[in-house]
């Protein structure tokens, strides 16, 4: 089977109804994407399938084939932040950091479709998202900031 | 029950308790703990303290306390380079070998009240024993928000002797006198402007005499402390490249997950593992203690033979069925059961003759279910064992393992990992024990054991269930009389069991966050009984004081009430301690307090508890909508002594808030069968973004003692959300959690 992660193909050999994200993290060593509860109840595992946020533990790897699947290290990286990223850091949101890339996944695709998105759109969107630590609130700064450092560009 | 008598029979160490002999003299107490950095030092390098690492590559802080997402790492790293002068940007944070040297002495400060409720020198003395007693038995445990309290001196002079450690060496090799030279940014200046980089003084100081005793800067001086800081690990965890437990990845490593009896503890009877065995990358299966460890070289795949699995198991050794339990908690309303009595104020009998208000409250066990699933890797060599895992208790780990194992301890090395979350999950310690165990039947290979979900949540440890009676009287608009009895298992028996750890005594957490408030009402009775041993339970973010805040805000609104008094009136008239005093002030005039019902359909509800030392007072704003109940505003006041980290505190206190609101409306761990339920976050969700409250934090630091704040915002605030219900809707709630009763939108 054949995927692209991050925008490089990769060859891997396993069942066609493996999760993507135990492809992810156990067969191509990407651990960004985070397993939390296998079920599609948290959030933690969201990646982008062609740029839509989707739940990678409820994905078959075989549904994937064919599609650009992104994870938080394709979004941007330490060094070339994505505006999420870079307003994630500027309020402080993680505590254990556990959920975040779930979020900012999650947030991304939200901005993709909502560029200013009021309270209501971020609550909507990002409801299915649990953090347990409870960042919540700086979960909705740093998606507002990053609304706004979007549309400055 | 004078100090000495303590250190002879038993301490009660707040969170935790422990019990030890007087098998210590005076010698052991002052002797300092052997540096445990010193044995794997390389060429060239240096520990200055047990704190603080460098060799020629860079700086490296050592911060013992475990960091699962409280800013541990970081507040601990920034005491250090408050005095060290280093730019925290430029360090290297280590969470350090388990050693006793890590002993946390601020367990001590709450334990010592218990036993003596009265300040003064005989509790001051009390206090300084059991200590004594926690640095000799080297207790390096992270909890009971101790943390900052523990290292708030100590971490600040391990930086200031390392500085002036490198200021002597640095002086010797110039040939000037020390007091000519300064420090800024990882170097040692001279007075002709010439920069000595630490990590070139480092082969210097391997003859050097540690300075000690070196007098800490003012905090006028502070370049850290107080001020916003950015956290080390944010930008790892803004961008997925932090690694937790979960993540790690050893050479030849293989992945596994266990099936264990779902009724916690009960034995594995029988089992056929021929169907899971067929599955691809299934590589063995083993019998461990209690349930079958499962091998292949994916985690999916392992997860998948869990579920092709049969098997029968024993019976649990506690009641099967939720009424049971329940039911063991009512029969412990008894003369025989009680386990303290420590406020006994006035005549409580005498002012209740004339005939009590009365109710009974519940609170429900609670799973702690961190996002990040329990996990360990272990590998076990004939000489040796090496574990990887992220956890708060690394002596007890290192322990357990040589018990398993035969080995001694000192063979088996820790490596405390990056933590998705805690909330005092990983104060046990099973997970490390099962990877070991099928370790053991793969000598040399590293197993990585991962739980799913549904195999954590129902084998969580929960928070204790637990049940109070309130009887209470008022008269002339006031509140009289409050006799309080609250009836739960004891968390430590059952936790420190596990550690083979014996608890005689009372156990502070039955009444902890009840019997020690700052409220002089009258006639005040406090009344700990301790109930049979039920499910296994554990620590759960505040401990005792998470039910017992609850019961002891929500007896005192229903006094108030039937008294016809303000709810922030009455406790500003009753409350003792001025800290308290200007927590409840403060929360008041942050919210502008003008009674419980600011609008029509709108609800204010106030609660303040003592916990960890730390008076934290919040008001929760509810409005009636169509949908249900929606929590619009909270607003919370906490004196901390001194606000180490604003970021770090308004995002504890803030989370602290969520995590309680969330638990109190709508998780319960539930017992049928023995089995736990729910297995998923189907329920026991918690909060969810559309539900989160707008919250207003303020740190106040008038008092004296630095005190943690990752426990305390917990237990106010499922009261004050239940007051402010009853201020909107009229409906009195005294049971957790909430959702029972009332709709949430
Ligand atoms: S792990 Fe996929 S939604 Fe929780
Ligand atoms: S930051 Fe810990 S779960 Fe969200």
């Amino acid at each position: 089977m054949r995927l692209n992660v991050n925008g490089t193909p990769r060859e891997i050999d396993v069942e066609e109804d493996m999760p993507l994200l135990w492809v992810l993290r156990d067969e191509l060593g990407i651990t960004g994407v985070k397993y939390g509860c296998g079920a599609g109840l948290c959030g933690a595992c969201t990646v982008h399938l062609d740029g839509v946020a989707v739940r990678s533990c409820q994905t078959f790897a075989a549904d994937a084939e064919g599609t650009e699947i992104t994870t938080i290290e394709g979004l941007g990286t330490p060094e070339a932040l994505h505006a999420l990223q870079a307003a994630w850091i500027a309020h402080q949101v993680a505590q254990c950091g556990y959920c975040q890339s779930g979020q900012i996944m999650q947030a991304a695709d939200l901005l993709s479709t909502t560029p200013a998105p009021t309270d209501a759109d971020i609550d909507a969107a990002m409801s299915g998202n649990l953090c347990r630590c409870g960042t919540y609130p700086r979960i909705r700064a740093a998606i507002h900031d990053a609304a706004r450092r979007l549309q400055e560009v | 029950m004078s100090a000495r008598d303590i250190t002879r029979r038993v301490f009660l160490v707040g969170s935790v308790a422990v019990a030890g002999g007087a098998a210590f003299g005076i010698h052991a107490a002052l002797r300092p703990h052997d540096n445990p950095l010193v044995a794997g030092l390389g060429p060239d390098a240096a520990a200055l303290t047990p704190y603080v690492k460098i060799d020629g590559s860079g700086v490296t802080l050592i911060t013992p306390r475990a960091d699962s997402g409280q800013g541990a790492y970081h507040v601990q790293a920034a005491l250090i380079a408050e005095e060290l002068d280093v730019d925290l940007a430029d360090i290297a944070v280590d969470p350090g070998p388990p050693d006793a040297a890590y002993w946390n002495g601020a367990l001590a400060a709450e334990a010592a009240e218990f036993v003596v409720p009265a300040a003064g020198m005989v509790r001051n003395a009390t206090e300084a024993t059991v200590a004594t007693a926690l640095k000799v038995m080297g207790l390096q445990i992270t909890g009971g928000s101790t943390t900052v309290p523990d290292a708030f001196d100590k971490l600040r002079a391990a930086g200031a002797s390392a500085r002036e450690t490198l200021k002597a060496a640095a002086a010797a090799r110039l040939g000037v006198d020390t007091e000519t030279l300064t420090t800024e940014a990882g170097h040692v200046i001279a007075p002709d402007g010439t920069r000595l980089a630490y990590t070139d003084l480092a082969a210097d100081l391997a003859d050097m005499p540690v300075v000690q005793n070196v007098p800490l800067r003012a905090p006028e001086t502070w370049r850290y402390i107080g001020k916003d800081m950015q956290r080390l690990d944010i930008v790892a965890k803004s961008t997925g490249t932090q690694s937790y437990g979960i993540d790690a990845i050893m050479p030849g490593m293989v992945h596994a997950t266990v099936l264990m009896n779902p009724a916690q503890g009960g034995a594995l009877e029988a089992f056929d593992t021929a169907e899971a065995m067929k599955l691809r990358g299934v590589q063995i299966i083993v019998p461990i203690t209690g349930g079958l460890g499962i091998v292949a070289d994916n985690t999916w795949r392992a997860f998948r033979a869990r579920d092709a699995l049969v098997a029968s198991w024993g019976a649990p050794d506690f009641p099967q069925d939720m009424a049971d339990h329940w039911a063991a908690l009512d029969a412990a309303f008894t003369e025989d059961a009680i386990d303290s009595r420590k406020r006994d104020d006035g005549d409580v009998e005498a002012s209740l003759d004339a005939g009590a208000i009365t109710a009974e409250y519940r609170a429900p066990y609670l799973a702690h279910a961190p996002l990040e699933p329990v996990n360990a890797i272990v590998r076990v060599d004939a000489d040796a064992a090496e574990v990887w895992t992220g956890t708060q208790i690394p002596r007890f780990i290192q322990r357990n393992v040589a018990r398993i194992t035969g080995l001694s301890p000192d063979a088996v090395t820790v490596h405390v990992l990056a933590m998705g979350g805690s909330f005092g999950h990983r104060l046990e310690d099973e997970v490390v024990k099962q990877a070991t165990e099928i370790a053991m039947q793969m000598r040399g290979t590293p197993v990585k054991l991962t739980y799913s979900r549904e195999e954590d949540m129902i084998h969580d440890y929960p928070r204790q269930i637990a049940m109070a009676r309130m009887r209470g009287s008022v008269g002339d608009g006031r509140v009289e009389a409050l006799d309080l009895g609250i009836a739960m298992p004891s968390v430590m028996a059952s936790q420190m069991a596990r550690q083979n750890q014996p608890v005689p005594g009372p156990d502070s957490q039955i009444v902890a966050g009840a019997w020690e408030q700052p409220f002089a009402i009258p006639h005040q009775r406090v009344t700990g009984y301790r109930a049979r041993p039920l499910a296994p339970i554990s620590s759960w973010r505040s401990v005792g004081a998470s039910s017992n805040g609850f019961f002891y805000n929500a007896a005192l609104d229903e006094l108030i009430h039937a008294a016809g008094a303000d709810p922030l009136e009455e406790r500003l008239r009753l409350v003792s301690d001025p800290l308290a005093r200007a927590v409840l002030e403060t929360v008041g005039d942050m919210a502008g307090w003008d009674g419980p019902n600011p609008a029509p359909g709108r609800g204010r509800g106030i609660a303040l508890t003592r916990s960890f030392g730390v008076h934290c007072a919040e008001i929760v704003e509810v409005s009636g909508t169509e949908a249900g109940i929606r929590i619009d505003n909270v607003w919370v006041a906490a004196e901390v002594g001194r606000v180490v980290d604003p970021v770090n505190l308004e995002n504890q206190v803030q989370g602290g808030v969520i995590w309680a609101l969330g638990h109190a409306m709508n998780c319960e761990i539930t017992y049928a069968g023995g089995i736990a339920r729910p297995d998923n976050y189907y329920a026991h969700e918690g909060l969810r973004m559309r539900q989160a409250p707008k919250i207003a934090v303020r740190g106040l630091e008038n008092g004296t003692r630095v005190t943690g704040i990752g426990e305390p915002p917990v237990p106010p605030a499922a009261p004050a959300l239940a007051g402010a219900i009853f201020a909107a809707t009229g409906t009195r709630l005294r049971e957790m959690p909430f959702n029972k009763f009332v709709t949430f939108a």
